[in-house]
């Protein structure tokens, strides 16, 4: 094996292939401002919705906390997603940035497990 | 504002000098070439710094659920919470992530006017949503609401005290970038700098939907 | 961008000799620092080699203070009824021993081998945010010197290392000591943190051309496990910190039992973040004697893939063990059972590990080197410590061993035989590279074998006496307790203190080695005929460590520019083509033209001395907590408003006589 054999080679070409690829996506997945005001809308709607059913007494408390919570969740997850544009963007940031949340989320449940916090 | 310059305060090099991804050991923004997986150092720095942060917010608000109904005979959650003003702080701080995103939108048009307009708009609502907690807490005392009242109130002052830091800190991000951006004292690429401080200001906003729904809204 | 003005004819650049530069900008008051010698170049610097030596080196210094606080540990037991420490004197002794071992010594050693070596083993001239580098550094310095002025300061933490809550409040820890040691501790975790991220972004995008992630020298692997582990386990401790300090110090009742508060959420945050962090201090001694172990078996690492794997392995389920530290907690059943099992599966990973090391030795041509020595020593030291921990893994025998000597017994074997002959065997292994002469091996054999004879009679005879009953953080035995036979807790105390003093012995001796090296003949730039890429480098590295950054195109890259493969019908038959001289050569004959270098800044060493000032201000002064914020944010604007790279009006060439100032770096 040569060891002149200095291309700065093939990684370099496919890694600016990726990040042509990349802007390229990232072009074609362009949220417009206006379709980010219509995000914005439906995080308000759910949040009117998450006040409404807490208010609505006949709600019984097994449905109504699951409902939240799945509120919660979608709203959390459309403003990552879109607002800080994870959807479309590289593996990588996805992957640090879930496993810290899912780990906190295992953990932390486990942790209140033990308490006998989901035990009614 | 990060660790960043490709733009050479002398005269600049011709580009061919430098093979392409060729790693000198600095960090560079927005030449994505430049790095081995082609993504910017600073925005993979930021998700991992917010993928530690779940876990930072995650305990506290950990230990606020476990201590939720521990307010012995002092005044609780029930007595307390004013929902429909903690959801008029709660949108305020949702419409301060749309007016972040319109900023990083109008940074990446090039957009120099509108850029520092909604990144003033964003620290102004975020600012709003500060008072609105300052005022809420005031409330909460004058009802017998102190920070040693009980386990309830202890844990309770702490998860929202640590957000609020957060928020300020990002307020004082959001101010001082307006700032360094008028005076032209952002080095490298002043996109991606916007957007690191969105990414920022948008964890802050989504850590408080999960605080407003587990604390708030979920009945003790 | 900036480059680096050197005069042509300037003297060779090894090290950290370079031509002096002086500051001259108009840039105000606070021009940025540019010097390239002198106590200056060290303070400031942002060079990840300079940090990784002072990491080093001040991790040395807490490594013989910790070790002086066992030695009176040991003293204080030798005998029944012992004087020398008083019951409260002793819990301090042993709470800082502890913290100052984990914290301020294998910790930071760990760092300051992974700041040196990780740039240089995936072929790049620095990390990728080369202040934070320094603000890490100076973070962990002023934090370890926090914590360790509570000596002097009213008594220094006295709850063990882990810090029991509500023992660790108020009433029941009254001096300033536990304050010290929740603030340093904040500190040195944000030192970690930042120093993950920017570990983190480093091995994943700083890599040489070609170096894929499969191609990555095994200690890097280890190294950014390592910083995953530091990234999502540092965040939980500062949980627990800040309740303690605002139980502490705004009577919270975070921990108040007589309020409703459980006691376990303590040792929950605690040890969330205390299992993986026993692996943060394993994992790196793992990845230096990877590297070892195949240099002096001239053989490559048997099962690349399977070390790799199963050290993220190790990382990943070593978050779902922790409470197995908590089986006499009161936990129930069905937790203790579930993290019994657990912690079971975690002993896979590490014995995957223990086979390959053992069958890269296989066969090879080995050679006992103090580093192989060491790097030999820890397998097998580190396997006793993991049988003991199999052992506690059954939950009803733990329940036995907890709080007894037994336990002091494992972590000991796992932790000086695991974690500490690890960091040993890369001091010797490395030393060479990192300052250009060789230690010699006479005294490295002392060193090794005292330390070896040492640990083996302190620790091995705790496994007896615990398992006799000795509990452990209690200041004096008994006679009356002490047992008759061949299990007499006096008699084994006695040879353990022993042990210890001889510890301490071949402990020193690496320090004499340190001294009587010092005048050696340069070493070369291979000693060893290595097989990675921080090898092809001058010994000690030059500045920019690459004359010209290399395209790697296998793992063990140095080794294949060495030796080609001449075997036929798929045998292996290596035979060396080139010295590792002469391949350092042609990288220089080939060098850059245009090396551009991170320029050293203030800001890092300020902020970290506003967090210091912080620190006191908490313990003694609201307005001293003020001044530290406020220097703080005044580093903090300086730091953003400060390009990584000096402008070049900040550099005025020294006149030397004749030389002609040149925009190149000069030529070796």
């Amino acid at each position: 094996m040569s060891i002149d054999n200095d291309t700065h080679a093939t990684d370099t070409d496919t890694s600016d292939a990726v990040s042509q690829l990349e802007h390229d996506d990232l072009h074609s997945h362009e949220i417009s401002d206006k379709n980010y005001v219509i995000i914005a809308l439906l995080l308000a709607v759910l949040t009117a919705m998450e006040v409404a059913a807490t208010e609505i007494s006949s709600f019984p408390s097994s449905l109504l906390v699951p409902a939240l919570l799945l509120m919660m969740a979608v709203k959390f997850f459309v403003v990552v997603s879109y607002f800080m544009h994870l959807k479309h963007d590289a593996a990588l940031f996805k992957f640090g940035f879930y496993i810290g949340l899912a780990g906190a989320v295992v953990l932390y449940s486990v942790v209140l497990m033990t308490f006998h916090f989901f035990v009614n | 504002m990060s660790d960043t310059t490709t733009e050479p305060r002398a005269t600049p090099e011709p580009e061919a000098a430098i093979p392409p991804g060729y790693d000198d050991g600095q960090d560079h923004i927005g030449l994505a070439h430049h790095t081995t997986t082609g993504l910017s150092n600073t925005k993979l720095a930021m998700w991992l710094f917010l993928g530690s942060e779940c876990l930072l917010f995650g305990g506290l608000i950990s230990t606020y659920m476990l201590y939720r109904n521990r307010q012995g005979d002092a005044i609780g959650p029930d007595q307390l919470w004013d929902i429909p003003f903690t959801s008029a702080t709660s949108f305020i701080l949702l419409m301060s992530s749309l007016t972040m995103v319109l900023a990083v939108s109008a940074a990446k048009r090039k957009d120099e006017r509108g850029t520092r307009l909604w990144l003033t708009v964003t620290a102004l609502l975020g600012g709003l949503f500060l008072a609105g907690q300052v005022y809420e807490f005031t409330v909460f005392y004058r009802e017998g609401l102190g920070y040693t009242t009980s386990l309830f109130s202890s844990s309770f002052y702490t998860l929202t005290g640590f957000h609020g830091v957060h928020v300020a800190v990002g307020i004082i991000m959001l101010l001082s970038l307006v700032g360094m951006l008028a005076k032209g004292r952002i080095v490298g690429d002043k996109a991606e700098t916007v957007e690191m401080v969105g990414l920022y200001w948008h964890f802050v906003d989504v850590v408080w939907i999960v605080i407003f729904t587990l604390v708030y809204l979920i009945p003790a | 961008m900036a480059i680096i003005e050197r005069p042509t004819d300037s003297p060779a650049l090894a090290g950290a000799g370079a031509a002096v530069v002086t500051p001259s900008s108009s840039y105000g008051y606070f021009r940025r620092p540019v010097q390239s010698s002198g106590w200056k170049s060290w303070v400031f610097t942002v060079d990840h080699k300079k940090i990784g030596i002072m990491y080093g080196v001040v991790a040395m210094v807490f490594f013989f203070i910790g070790g002086f606080e066992a030695l009176l540990i040991r003293a204080q037991l030798a005998q029944a009824d012992g004087t020398i420490l008083s019951a409260d004197k002793y819990n301090q002794m042993f709470t800082m021993h502890a913290t100052t071992m984990v914290f301020l010594f294998v910790m930071p050693m760990a760092a300051a081998f992974a700041n040196y070596m990780m740039p240089l083993q995936i072929g790049a001239r620095d990390v990728a945010f080369p202040r934070l580098n320094a603000l890490s550094l100076w973070t962990f310095v002023f934090g370890g010197i926090f914590i360790n002025t509570s000596w002097f300061l009213g008594g220094a933490a006295d709850g063990g290392w882990f810090m029991y809550a509500p023992n660790s409040s108020v009433p029941f820890s009254p001096t300033n000591g536990v304050d010290f040691w929740t603030l340093g501790l904040l500190m040195t975790g944000v030192a970690s943190q930042v120093g993950a991220v920017n570990l983190i972004v480093t091995a994943l995008n700083m890599r040489a051309p070609g170096m894929t992630l499969m191609r990555m020298p095994i200690f890097t692997w280890m190294a950014l496990v390592v910083q995953f582990l530091l990234l999502f386990a540092i965040p939980i401790i500062t949980v627990a910190l800040f309740l303690l300090l605002f139980q502490r110090n705004f009577d919270a009742t975070f921990f108040s039992v007589a309020d409703g508060a459980d006691p376990l959420l303590w040792q929950h945050l605690f040890w969330l973040f205390g299992h993986p962090e026993v692996y943060i201090l394993v994992l790196p001694a793992f990845g230096i004697i990877s590297e070892v172990l195949p240099t002096f078996s001239r053989k490559p690492l048997f099962g690349y893939p399977f070390v790799v794997f199963s050290g993220a392995a190790i990382g990943l389920v070593g978050f779902g063990v922790w409470a197995h530290h908590m089986f006499a907690a009161g936990l129930g059943p069905i937790s203790v059972a579930v993290f019994s099992v657990a912690t079971m599966a975690i002993a896979v990973p590490t014995g995957v590990k223990i086979i390959n090391w053992t069958l890269t030795m296989w066969g090879g041509k080995l050679w006992f080197s103090t580093a192989m020595l060491f790097a030999v020593g820890l397998i097998v030291q580190f396997t006793i410590g993991g049988l003991s921990g199999v052992t506690h893994a059954v939950a009803p025998s733990d329940t036995q061993q907890t709080d007894t000597y037994y336990i002091v017994a494992h972590f000991h074997y796992v932790i000086f035989g695991g974690a500490v002959l690890g960091l040993f065997s890369g001091i010797y292994y490395w030393w060479p590279k990192v300052f250009g002469k060789m230690l010699n091996e006479t005294w490295g054999r002392w060193n090794f074998w005292l330390m070896i004879i040492g640990m083996n009679l302190t620790f091995g005879p705790m496994h007896i006496i615990g398992l006799q009953g000795q509990p452990r953080r209690m200041y004096v035995w008994t006679e009356n307790r002490a047992g008759e036979g061949f299990f007499n807790l006096g008699f084994w105390n006695l040879v353990s203190s022993v042990g210890a003093f001889l510890l301490g012995l071949g402990a020193l001796l690496f320090l004499v080695n340190v001294w009587v090296s010092r005048k050696n003949p340069p070493a070369p730039a291979d000693p060893w005929d290595a097989r990675s890429l921080e090898w092809i480098t001058t010994s000690p590295p030059k500045e920019h460590n690459f004359d010209r950054i290399p395209t790697v195109h296998a793992l063990d890259e140095f080794f294949h520019r060495k030796y080609e493969d001449v075997g036929e019908d798929g045998q292996h038959d290596y035979k060396q083509v080139r010295t590792g001289e002469q391949v350092i050569e042609n990288e220089e004959a080939n060098a850059e033209a245009h090396i551009h270098l991170p320029s050293p800044s203030y800001w890092p060493i300020i902020l970290s001395f506003g967090l210091l000032v912080i620190c006191y201000g908490v313990i003694y002064s609201t307005l001293l907590v003020a001044a530290g914020a406020a220097i703080a944010i005044l580093a903090l604007f300086g730091w953003a408003l400060e390009p990584p790279t000096a402008d070049d009006s900040e550099f005025e060439p020294p006149s030397s006589d004749g030389g002609q100032p040149s925009k190149e770096l000069a030529h070796v």
